[in-house]
Order: C-alpha cells, then sequence, then structure tokens
C-alpha cells in the first residue's frame, strides 16, 4: 500500500476502503478522489463529482441527515476539502452519526498542475476538526493504521474525520460517467427503490 | 425585536411567514438550511420548533446548496433560506443543481432594495437576481405581501416538478428597511 516515496498509496488506501463496503454510500470531492472511487468499482452507491468545488463534505452531511440508517462517506482531496472547510463547524453541531470524510491529503493540487495547498506549509486539519467540534479524528500515515481508519468508518459513531497522508503522484485516469443526472438518479434509485423516480 | 439589530423583521402583524411554513409543511418540506436574516426571523423560529424539520444553520450560503444536494439523493426535499447578499456566495455551487439536475428552491429576503440605508447591501442586493438568472435560476419577485405565499409555493413546485433551481425573492419593500432613526 506504499508508494515509492514512501507515503500511502491513494488508489490501494480507496481500495481498501470500500472493500466490502455494504449498503454504504460515497460521495467523492472532485478530481483525484472521483476518479479513485471510479477505478476501484463504480457504483450506484457512488457519486463522483466533477464540480461543486468545497462541497463534498456538506453533500455527505445533506444526505446523511436524511437517511440516517445507512453509513456515508465522502473522500475528497485536501484542496476541496480546505475551499469549505466551514462544513466542519456545520457538521459538529449537526452530530451525523452515519458521516465520515476522509481527506486524502497529497498537499498539492492534482487536476491543475500541482501546485502547493496549505497543508504542505503545515495547516493541520485534523486539528481544525477537532477545533469545530468533531470528537472522533484520526491522522493516518502507515498502513497499518488503514484497518483501524476503515473500522472507525463503518463503525457508526460519528462524526468521524480522517486525514490520510498520500503519495502526490498521479494515477491513471479512470473517469465516471460524465452525465450527472445519471450519477444522481442511479444513487436514489439505489437508496429509494423505483419510487425515486416518481412524483414525491 | 431586538431594537438594537441592523436588519428589520417582518411586523409581527404579518401572515406571510406563517403562510411560508405551512408551504413547507405542505410540500413535506424535510430539510431547511440557512444562514440567517431577520426577514426570515419568524420563519426559521417555526421551521426551529418543529421536530419534522432538519434546520441548518451554515457558515456559508453555498454550504446549503450542497446540502440540498445531498438532502436530495437521501430523498429528502429541501430548500435555502438566506439574504439577498449571501446568494453571491452560492454562485458557482449552483453547477450542482445542472450537473444533476437537482431540484433547489431558495427563499431570497431582499436587502439593498427598496429604501436601503447600508451602502454595503447595494451592490448584491442589485445583483441578485442577474446573478441567479445567470447560473439558470428560475427567479420570481414578490413585493406585495399578499404576492408571497403563492410567489414562494411557484417556486417550491418548479424546483421539484421539473429538477431545477429556482428562487423566490421577497421584496424591502415588503420586509421594510431600517433607517437608525436617520429617517
Amino acid at each position: 500500500m506504499l508508494a515509492e516515496s514512501g507515503k500511502l498509496d491513494r488508489r490501494e488506501l480507496t481500495r481498501v476502503l470500500l472493500e466490502d463496503r455494504g449498503e454504504m454510500a460515497v460521495i467523492a470531492g472532485l478530481g483525484a478522489p472521483a476518479w479513485d472511487i471510479t477505478a476501484v468499482g463504480d457504483h450506484p452507491l457512488n457519486l463522483p463529482l466533477w464540480g461543486g468545488m468545497g462541497g463534498a463534505a456538506m453533500i455527505g452531511l445533506g444526505l446523511a441527515l436524511a437517511q440516517p440508517n445507512r453509513k456515508v462517506l465522502v473522500i475528497t482531496g485536501d484542496g476541496e476539502m480546505l475551499m469549505g472547510i466551514g462544513a466542519l463547524a456545520t457538521i459538529a453541531v449537526k452530530k451525523p452519526r452515519n458521516l465520515s470524510i476522509v481527506v486524502q491529503d497529497n498537499e498539492h493540487y492534482g487536476e491543475t498542475g500541482m501546485q502547493e495547498t496549505a497543508t504542505k506549509h503545515g495547516v493541520d486539519l485534523v486539528a481544525m476538526a477537532k477545533g469545530a467540534g468533531i470528537p472522533r479524528t484520526m491522522f493516518v500515515t502507515k498502513p497499518g493504521e488503514v484497518p483501524a481508519l476503515k473500522a472507525a468508518i463503518h463503525e457508526g459513531n460519528g462524526p468521524f474525520f480522517a486525514v490520510a497522508k498520500i503519495d502526490a503522484t498521479s494515477k491513471k485516469l479512470v473517469l465516471p460517467p460524465r452525465d450527472g443526472s445519471i450519477i444522481q438518479a442511479r444513487m436514489r434509485e439505489a437508496i429509494l427503490g423505483p419510487a425515486a423516480h416518481h412524483q414525491l | 425585536m431586538d431594537p438594537n439589530a441592523i436588519d428589520q423583521a417582518p411586523d409581527a402583524a404579518a401572515s406571510w411567514p406563517d403562510q411560508i411554513y405551512d408551504l413547507l409543511k405542505k410540500h413535506e418540506i424535510r430539510q431547511v438550511a440557512l444562514v440567517p436574516d431577520a426577514g426570515h426571523s419568524r420563519l426559521i423560529k417555526r421551521c426551529l420548533a418543529d421536530n419534522e424539520i432538519i434546520v441548518t444553520t451554515l457558515t456559508t450560503e453555498e454550504e446549503g446548496i450542497a446540502l440540498l444536494q445531498g438532502a436530495w439523493l437521501g430523498g429528502d426535499k429541501g430548500v435555502l433560506l438566506m439574504q439577498s447578499s449571501g446568494v453571491g456566495n452560492c454562485i458557482n455551487m449552483l453547477s450542482l443543481s445542472h450537473i444533476h439536475r437537482c431540484p433547489m428552491p431558495m427563499l431570497v429576503t431582499m436587502r439593498g432594495d427598496f429604501g436601503e440605508f447600508n451602502p454595503a447591501q447595494i451592490p448584491m442586493g442589485a445583483a441578485t437576481q442577474s446573478v441567479l438568472e445567470a447560473m439558470g435560476t428560475l427567479v420570481r419577485r414578490a413585493d406585495t405581501p399578499e404576492d408571497i405565499a403563492p410567489t414562494v409555493d411557484a417556486t417550491i413546485r418548479m424546483a421539484f416538478n421539473t429538477f431545477r433551481p429556482t428562487a423566490t425573492l421577497i421584496g424591502q419593500r415588503v420586509i421594510g428597511a431600517k433607517t437608525f432613526g436617520k429617517d
């Protein structure tokens, strides 16, 4: 699971986290996290984002509040999380037990030329989450810590927030469906059944 | 109401905040996202007192757009309440509604619109309708008390029946403009 840099391989990490996921719904922030969740196996309960930068965690919150008995996992990048960092306060106040957020932190904006993000310069997202009032957090750098990360995601004792430091190398592009209406409709159908498409 | 509050809340005799609440119930709205505005203060109180409505107070309005997206994925109908200045914070996030065809009704109380005292409210107040429409939002205004409920009803219907962002702008003429005693 380690890249040559000695840091976690993002795709291997994603593969392990989504293995045997059960009925868990997964929101992936735009860019590499969206490619990652698609590369390890596209799924009706995946919402890979093509845009809406800064919104992944809040989409996770809206879904977690609507479906309190279903685990919801947000996988996103450090740049995406930083853009919507106030969401940590909003989520901490709502206390959704079924919501987990995992930031795959490569300390760079990967889709735009690998410019450095604030986490490269010491900004500590775990400390920010704790400061917001999210009680359960993890900082993951080693493969040996990943089973505990996975267990925390599945525990349902959230809100849970983790940063996993990952290797910055870009992986092979594996693109999800580009028609967002299909991505939304298939998740709604997977959660709500055929009624998803009928008049409310 | 706090006499030192800068924003103006609707007159206690005004029935339109309660009419909006009744519409939220009629349309089975389950999630209400908001950044507070004095114009919505009574409606916010009604929602907070309702155990069947999940109220989420946001740090910035664009969070509300993302929240509505997530709520809809999970089968919940939501609305976003905000002041006109907050519309400016939502613009790029509104792309979610177009990408996914997600219903996103917004109920906006206007500042910088009619008799405004605060210069800082004018730029966004004057631009609110244009920028919403530039992002493909169906915008309808209500400038009299009796227009508010039918317009909000239409805004909620058009969002959920036709899968797009929609907005009612509640004019400052209805809410009233505070003058800080400088009439």
